[in-house]
């Protein structure tokens, strides 16, 4: 019973972890809006927190370059099962504007498992708040 | 024994990766030693493979913050090399994006500013208060932070009088909004007991260190890229913000005023622009060499351009201005107390985004 009980707030309340692997500060200063009056994640009861051990959801925005790739691992490897991810902005996805560029690696999938993809240039807040809905969704049936 | 204590790269206080390692001495800091290259792109590269039209969209990716300003500033260089003359209309039009990019820029910063320090509820209310000017970009550009207004020669977009009384009638409430801030933010008990006197910068050191931007302004130094006269500034009236004592708070400070004075500037754009054509034709390829400079919401932001007469750019080098205000942080934070690194990293408005491109 106990352990149901963790297992259904987890999915009503999951909580954030925000990385910023060599984005631009575009998609970054849209998640932190996410959580803002205006869009307020909060009331979801959706927390950014800052420690990998309590995160539930990974949110990744930029691309990932040679030297932050181990940083990333790090981090996902860090954080408890099941765990979900998410990739935001064009560079997330693919590299974006930057891909050509000699210090990209690519998209985040390259390092580690992408469950959703938020597109966009920046990703608008209100494609991230759906990006995680739908993460939650992933989340739910990796239980 | 110093113990070594790492602070980031990933950090909840530090919106991108910056990581220094912190030598601490029963609390308090001996040393500091920063590491970059976590976003570091290779995006001056970038140059080699995209012609210099497109190189516009790149560098407003350097930074998604003031994205508006290096466009501008590179603009303004390829510009200088072609001798394109900019119409009056597009001049005014960069400065009223300009100075909205640095009020949300300024905002964002005060709001972290605050998080930084544990007083979230002001956080949450500064940013309340930036998606107002947030839904201007949005609605005169379509975008709300890369504005992508910029074209080589002018600008993209026009704004018509409804738009322009629009943005005054939101900026009149915004001043509003902020002012009621104004006692919170600047007299609060709490709010000055973890900003006043915490990383002191004298005059000299500013100047000697060769900072840029609010951070120098705080210590008593004028000094603001605007004043060179670019755009349509040399045609409105104001004069740099300048604080004395060099401390968090004055930074502080300074930023509240330039918010302010944004408002001014704005308001004094949209009642001299002219009417007339929104970009200069542009045709052949750039050939020489030049150095723009702008100033941005962190400081002065440098743009190098060579140019050989083909579509790409020989050579591209941006320096901004986080990037001069680096050596501020390790100036400050030796003999501070940990509890107050996120208050000092904060104050200087650290974009690592724009400094390792
Ligand atoms: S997707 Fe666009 S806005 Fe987002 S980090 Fe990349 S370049 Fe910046």
């Amino acid at each position: 019973m106990f352990k149901r009980m963790i297992t259904e707030s987890r999915i009503k309340s999951p909580w954030l972890l925000h990385y910023d692997c060599g984005s631009c500060n575009g998609c970054d200063i849209e998640v932190l809006a996410c959580l803002t009056p205006v869009y307020d994640i909060e009331r979801f009861g959706i927390v950014n927190v800052g420690n990998p051990m309590h995160a539930d959801i990974l949110l990744v925005t930029g691309t990932v370059n040679h030297r932050n790739k181990k940083v990333l691992v790090n981090l996902y490897d860090q954080m408890p099962h099941p765990k979900v991810v998410v990739a935001i902005g064009s560079c997330g996805l693919s590299g974006g504007i930057f891909r050509e560029a000699y210090n990209v690696v690519g998209g985040v999938d390259k390092v580690i498992p992408v469950d959703v993809y938020v597109p966009g240039c920046p990703a608008k807040p209100e494609a991230i708040i759906d990006g995680v809905v739908i993460g939650l969704q992933k989340f739910h049936e990796k239980m | 024994m110093p113990q070594i204590i790492p602070f980031g790269p990933q950090h909840p206080v530090l919106p991108e990766p910056i990581h220094l390692k912190l030598s601490v001495v029963d609390g308090i800091i001996t040393e500091a030693v920063p590491a970059f290259g976590f976003v570091h792109r290779g995006l001056e590269k970038l140059a080699d493979i995209r012609d210099f039209h497109q190189m516009i969209q790149v560098v407003e990716r350097v930074c998604g913050i003031c994205s508006m300003m290096h466009a501008m500033c590179y603009a303004q260089g390829i510009e200088e090399i072609m001798g394109v003359e900019v119409p009056p209309r597009a001049r005014f039009l960069r400065v009223i994006w300009a100075e909205l990019h640095r009020m949300h820029s300024h905002l964002l910063w005060l709001g972290l500013f605050a998080d930084s320090f544990g007083f979230e509820s002001l956080f949450m209310q500064i940013w309340r208060i930036r998606e107002k000017v947030l839904d201007i970009n949005e609605a005169t550009t379509g975008n709300r932070i890369i504005v992508a207004v910029n074209v080589i020669g002018g600008v993209r977009t026009d704004l018509n009088q409804e738009q322009m009384r629009w943005i005054l009638s939101e900026l009149a409430e915004v001043e509003k909004e902020i002012r009621r801030l104004e006692t919170t933010l600047m007299d609060d008990y709490t709010v000055k007991k973890r900003t006043v006197c915490k990383g002191v910068l004298t005059r000299s050191q500013a100047f000697e260190l060769g900072l840029a931007g609010p951070t120098l302004r705080a210590s008593d130094v004028a000094q603001d890229m605007r004043m060179l006269g670019y755009a349509a500034y040399n045609e409105l009236d104001f004069e740099p913000v300048v604080e004395k004592d060099g401390d968090c708070y004055a930074r502080c400070k300074v930023r509240f005023r330039e918010t302010l004075q944004s408002i001014d500037i704005i308001r004094q754009a949209v009642s001299k622009i002219p009417e007339g054509e929104l970009s200069a034709k542009v045709k052949c390829r750039p050939d020489g060499e030049s150095v723009s400079r702008v100033e941005q919401p962190r400081g002065e932001c440098f743009y190098y351009i060579k140019a050989n007469g083909k579509k790409n750019l020989d050579r591209l080098r941006i320096r901004t201005p986080t990037f001069a205000n680096v050596p501020a942080i390790l100036a400050m934070l030796p003999g501070m107390w940990l509890s107050d690194v996120p208050v000092i990293v904060l104050s200087i408005d650290p974009c690592i985004a724009c400094t390792e491109r």
